[in-house]
């Protein structure tokens, strides 16, 4: 990566990078690519994070720590809703969200140390246990309500989730 | 002071916690049912936790689902404003069990003045008016017309198995009580297998005037003054305002003092809500207890300056209250209509969609207390305020004025709102006279 910005110079638009992260949350981007003669800036939006990445010819542990003024302005904060793409791909592609029907912690597992209830490939009927949701120290054993084979798990035991977030992705 | 609170509600009064948060730089956890997921006013909270279902009863009130929120989203104190999970208590117990500070009074002093007779025996205790009657069944015509004598006429005979209006018959004097007695009591047999029947004095036409109160935690409590909230149709409140018009400045005085007795007897802290009604000849009488912020809040926002969320959240933090008795103002007149989306061609049924147009009034003294905008999707499953016009003028002919003005710039499109109803109020004499009580809307205004 390149050398660092002596203090004091080149200064970092704020302004600018506020008003790109706005734009994209008001049009829906998820990916901008701006290039200026020597200065790029690439920003990208995930489902839950704003990820960017250095101009350049800034150092990158200048942004490492996701800067304050980004993290304020993103419109995603930590226990968001889903965003609209994941659900959208799902049902797209002919696969069901297995979703929590309720809010909590999640596990995929019993216990530490114990091997998860599920994994990507398990073949799943309605009444299987997928995980576990603990709210208010009581662990809910989360059924599948589904039939089918688990393609992807979208979140990780310790995850925060709330009601209606897309667990795991299931082929039915 | 907190550093992260849960606000468990929706729509404005989670706004207005929203906006009185983000001003003290406490970070917020907001929740939403699945029909307000995406709302713009989530945008404003640090967190915003999806709870459950659009129905209310899977969310906004299944206690275990908030506080599992406010468990994931490390809260340190929960709102709950108003409606839902504010007056349970409960949903108050179970916050503290979890070490969570619950923003409003104890639990306690909660159940002691929810019930109606504990509520009135406290109001005894402390002497403040209730409405006068007989203390148990009459027994006898005799005892009958002592009792009436004593509270004077009108008088009005219930029905002690009645409910809802039902088993209710005026009587105004000796000679009507006696036949009226004998009617009730063959009436309430028939209709609900118990003749028992008591008496209360009838309150004709009464204003309904309610004094905001504060209490902090170490035992100082004061008033801010009173509102009057006698327009209402079907016991909803369309307008309210402050201070009370007509009423003598004693009265004014001797009802918020009432207030503060009553509450300082119940040993109730945060914000609350003292109602009476007055009858006309300004004799007040104490109906029950609000324990909670309300709706109309900010109508003594205005008179008085005082932030009234932000105080209980102080309050509740375990700061002292700012001010004493006498530095509490009550400066010029503010009124606050509620703007709900309801077609009053319609016998006021209920009009969702979504806002294709909003334009809102603004200038001098006016607030807009909202969570809509334009795009903005109404749904049927919650109540249909979708805000609050608050004016505030030096006088109430000047705030008459300003409502008029506010109204008459309003705009709103894609679905029906109560404005032309508001708008018939404001010009109706009585109300600009100041001569508004309870039964107005229904029995004047409203009659074709």
């Amino acid at each position: 990566m390149s050398d660092s910005v002596p203090p004091g110079d080149a200064p970092f638009d704020l302004d600018k990078l506020k008003q790109l992260v706005e734009m994209m949350e008001s049009h829906g981007l998820t990916e901008v690519n701006l290039r200026r003669g020597d200065e790029q800036w690439r920003l990208r939006r995930g489902p839950r994070e704003v990820i960017h990445a250095a101009p350049a010819q800034y150092a990158p542990q200048q942004f490492a720590p996701a800067p304050a003024p980004v993290a304020a302005h993103a419109p995603a904060p930590a226990v968001a809703p889903a965003a609209a793409a994941p659900a959208a791909t799902a049902e797209a592609s002919g696969l069901i969200d297995i979703k929590s029907p309720t809010v909590g912690t999640f596990y995929a597992a019993p216990s530490p140390g114990e091997p998860p209830f599920v994994s990507v490939g398990s073949v799943v009927t309605p009444e299987t246990i997928v995980c576990l949701i603990e709210a208010m120290k009581v662990f809910n054993q989360i059924p599948a309500e589904v039939s089918g084979t688990i393609t992807a798990i979208l979140v990780k035991s310790g995850d925060a989730v709330e009601f209606g977030q897309p667990l795991f992705r299931v082929k039915p | 002071m907190f550093q992260r609170i849960l606000i468990a509600n929706r729509g404005e009064i989670a706004l207005r916690i929203l906006r009185a948060c983000r001003e003290m730089g406490i970070e917020t956890v907001a929740v939403c049912s699945e029909a307000d997921r995406g709302a713009d006013y989530l945008k404003l909270a640090s967190e915003a936790i999806c709870v459950g279902p659009a129905q209310a009863a899977g969310s906004y009130l299944l206690i275990k689902n908030i506080i599992s929120a406010a468990e994931i989203g490390n809260v340190q104190a929960i709102h709950p404003g108003y409606g839902f999970l504010s007056e349970n208590e409960h949903f108050a117990e179970v916050c503290h069990s979890c070490n969570i500070d619950f923003i409003g009074p104890s639990p306690e002093a909660m159940g002691k003045l929810g019930d109606k007779v504990t509520a009135k025996e406290i109001a005894k205790q402390a002497k403040v008016n209730l409405v006068p009657g007989s203390e148990g069944l009459i027994e006898s015509e005799e005892a009958a017309l002592a009792i009436a004598a004593k509270i004077g006429y009108p008088v009005l005979i219930k029905a002690t198995a009645g409910g809802g209006g039902k088993g209710m018959r005026v009587a105004r004097n000796d000679i009507s009580l006696k036949t009226g007695l004998k009617q009730a009591a063959v009436e309430a047999e028939k209709a609900f297998n118990n003749a028992g029947v008591y008496l209360e004095k009838y309150i004709e036409n009464p204003r309904h005037v309610e004094v905001q109160i504060i209490a902090d935690l170490h035992g100082e409590v004061v008033h801010l003054w009173e509102r009057d909230c006698s327009t209402q149709r079907r016991h909803q409140k369309l307008i309210e305002e402050s201070p009370a018009p007509n009423l003598p400045q004693s009265v004014r005085e001797d009802i918020c003092k009432a207030a503060v007795r009553l509450i300082k007897s119940a040993n109730y802290t945060n914000a609350g809500t003292v109602e009476f009604i007055v009858d006309k000849d300004n004799q007040f009488y104490f109906i029950e207890v609000n324990a909670r912020i309300q709706v109309e809040h900010p109508v003594t926002e205005m008179v008085t300056g005082i932030d009234l969320i932000q105080q209980q959240i102080r309050v509740a933090a375990g700061e002292p209250l700012p001010w004493k008795q006498r530095a509490i103002p009550c400066n010029g007149h503010a009124i606050e209509v509620r703007i709900n989306a309801e077609d009053p061609e319609n016998d006021f049924r209920g009009s969702p969609g979504r806002i294709t147009k909003l334009r809102v009034p603004g200038g001098n003294g006016v607030r807009w207390d909202s969570h809509v905008h334009e795009g903005y999707v109404v749904g049927p499953y919650y109540d249909s305020m979708i805000g609050k016009l608050i004016v505030h003028k030096p006088s109430r002919p000047e705030a008459i004025a300003c409502m008029k003005r506010c109204l008459d710039e309003f705009v709103v499109e894609g679905i029906k709102t109560t404005i032309p109803l508001l708008k018939r109020i404001l010009n109706n004499s009585a109300f600009v006279e100041g001569r508004m009580d309870t039964t107005f809307i229904e029995q004047k205004l409203l009659v074709k």
